[in-house]
């Protein structure tokens, strides 16, 4: 770890934040592109059977 | 092969799901390469001390932001031009990256602004554009939700996304533009490519934008197969509705 000086907290809390919203806007991504994969192969299984 | 061929979602698909897994690991190699570097391989700046670390997030992060709208604007002239549904979902998948990118710039902008400036936040022209930007991705993404016709809601974002435009453009050029506030001037200028950033800080810092730029461009390109499917999915719903 680097010696941060008297601006530890500054830095810090600015990779803390910006890192908890990257991984948000991936995590929050990959659920939205898992659910709507689950919901096209639902709808399109509910078609073909249906004829 | 024409790059039209790709307005067809399932050749957009198919060729967006061949390149995205070497994309995300590109990404994710330079953001942290970049990021780990930058923060324990690079020296204290004698007047900032060791808040210089927070640009290796602060300058991609604002990069981002502005090239975000860029591409919305792109694909929404698209859109309004040539009526390529892709197009316009791709604008649609793009904006809340921006928007996550924006809210970043801020966050650590003002974190730094506090220690070096002494004040969190001032309404100087740059920071003040970079608000509005915030603003309008935030606007821009109600509106999507809000109106339920697709076609309707993506003539009408594009057209938002038109007027958006001049606080991107302004977002960059704020410094230039208005010669006061708080804000420094651009440490790359395009331009004239002279760049006042030492060597030391800079290779780090170019790591850590190629891979917010590769991030982004993973990130759009999984969001817009996302929106494609669940525009089809919705489709399929409807026609299923009718028939019965």
């Amino acid at each position: 770890m680097p010696d941060l000086g008297k601006y530890a907290v500054e830095v810090l809390s600015a990779y803390a934040a910006s890192l908890v919203l990257l991984a948000a806007l991936v995590m929050l991504s990959l659920r939205r592109g898992r659910a709507a994969r689950a919901a096209l192969k639902e709808i399109e299984a509910k078609v073909k059977k249906d004829g | 092969m024409s790059i039209w061929s790709y307005a067809n979602p399932v050749k957009f698909l198919a060729l967006s799901t061949k390149v995205q897994p070497f994309l995300w690991v590109a990404a994710a190699g330079c953001v942290i390469v970049g990021l780990i570097w930058g923060f324990f391989g690079t020296p204290d700046d004698f007047r900032q001390g060791s808040t210089v670390k927070i640009i290796y997030l602060h300058v991609p992060s604002a990069l981002m932001a502005i090239n975000a709208w860029f591409m919305m604007l792109i694909t929404s002239l698209i859109w309004l031009i040539r009526r390529h549904h892709v197009s316009a979902l791709a604008a649609k998948a793009a904006a809340p990256v921006g928007l996550v990118m924006t809210l970043i710039a801020l966050v650590t902008g003002a974190i730094w602004g506090q220690p070096m400036w002494g004040t969190w936040w001032a309404w100087d022209p740059r920071l003040t554009s970079f608000l509005i930007l915030f603003l309008f991705y935030l606007g821009y993404i109600a509106l999507w939700e809000a109106i339920e016709d697709p076609d309707t809601a993506a003539d009408l974002t594009s057209i938002l996304c038109l007027v958006g435009s001049v606080f991107a453009v302004l977002s960059r050029y704020a410094v230039q533009f208005w010669n006061q506030g708080l804000h420094q001037g651009t440490s790359i200028p395009v331009a004239t490519g002279e760049r006042s950033v030492s060597d030391v800080f800079w290779y780090p810092l170019l790591t850590s934008m190629v891979g917010f730029g590769l991030l982004f461009l993973a990130l759009v390109l999984y969001r817009t197969g996302t929106e494609i499917r669940l525009r089809r999915a919705q489709a399929l719903r409807v026609r299923a509705g009718r028939e019965l």
